[in-house]
């Protein structure tokens, strides 16, 4: 990717994106479903729009999905 | 239990972190310790969406984030006042040998952060963009919050690719991704 898609990336906005403190209170029902390999895309757009372009938030999101994974081993 | 995620969590972190071994278990300690704190207050609230597991995990890998976000405080790679705009076109991947094709984007995008941000939404983006503070600790230096430092940057991001647009740098359709 060329700096022009990666600075056109950056900026873009998602209207849909929840911010942090929504995508946070529903993390651990977010990632369960997802652990599940459930269609958390559809369910919660908001969401998934907030941790494509949240790095912190989407740390968490794979951090929760990892514990997930280990508890259900 | 709670130990053990928050010490797989800052393994899976470690790598980029820059923390080393018994410093990192220490993190994971504490930060264990503060999620029982707040999933002792908050145990009112889980209303059984997902397991209970699930739910406690949640605030431990919080109060990770937040302790990485203060040791970033406490120890800053870069001071925090800094102001490099010479870091931009390697930050989005600028091609140094296409300079002439990029040099007009970003003197826009410079002219933009000074004339359209907020002095509040200013400061977020030179700190996140130009100097990589991490997110959670920004939070820290401007005693904020995350959800909050994101949305300033979020309308920083909006405005700024509004300008670009206007001024014919960047496309106006949403499609293109
Ligand atoms: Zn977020």
């Amino acid at each position: 990717m060329d700096g022009w898609s990666e600075l056109d990336n950056f900026l873009r906005t998602d209207p849909r994106d929840v911010g942090c403190a929504e995508a946070l209170e529903m993390l651990h029902v977010y990632a369960e479903l997802s652990a599940a390999g459930g269609p958390v895309e559809q369910r919660y757009p908001g969401i998934a729009a907030h941790l494509r372009a949240c790095g912190p938030c989407n740390e968490d999101f794979e951090g929760l999905l990892a514990a997930v994974r280990s508890g259900s081993q | 239990m709670l130990v053990r995620i928050a010490l797989g969590e800052v393994r899976r972190r470690g790598p980029q972190l820059r923390i080393a071994g018994p410093e990192l278990d220490d993190l994971a300690y504490q930060a264990a310790a503060d999620a029982l704190v707040a999933i002792t207050g908050k145990i009112g609230q889980f209303r059984g969406e997902s397991l209970f597991t699930t739910w406690a995990y949640k605030f431990v890998l919080l109060n990770v984030s937040t302790k990485i976000g203060r040791h970033f405080w406490r120890n800053p790679t870069v001071p925090l006042a800094t102001e490099d705009w010479d870091r931009l076109p390697d930050r989005f991947g600028f091609d140094p040998a296409r300079e002439a094709e990029w040099r007009d984007l970003l003197a826009a995008l410079r002219r933009a952060v000074n004339e359209e941000l907020t002095p509040r939404q200013r400061r977020v983006f030179v700190a996140i963009v130009l100097n990589d503070v991490p997110l959670d600790t920004l939070v820290i230096e401007l005693a904020s919050n995350r959800n909050a430092i994101y949305k300033t940057l979020f309308d920083a991001r909006r405005k700024l690719r509004a300008a670009l647009v206007t001024h014919g740098y960047l496309p106006d359709e949403l499609s293109r991704r």
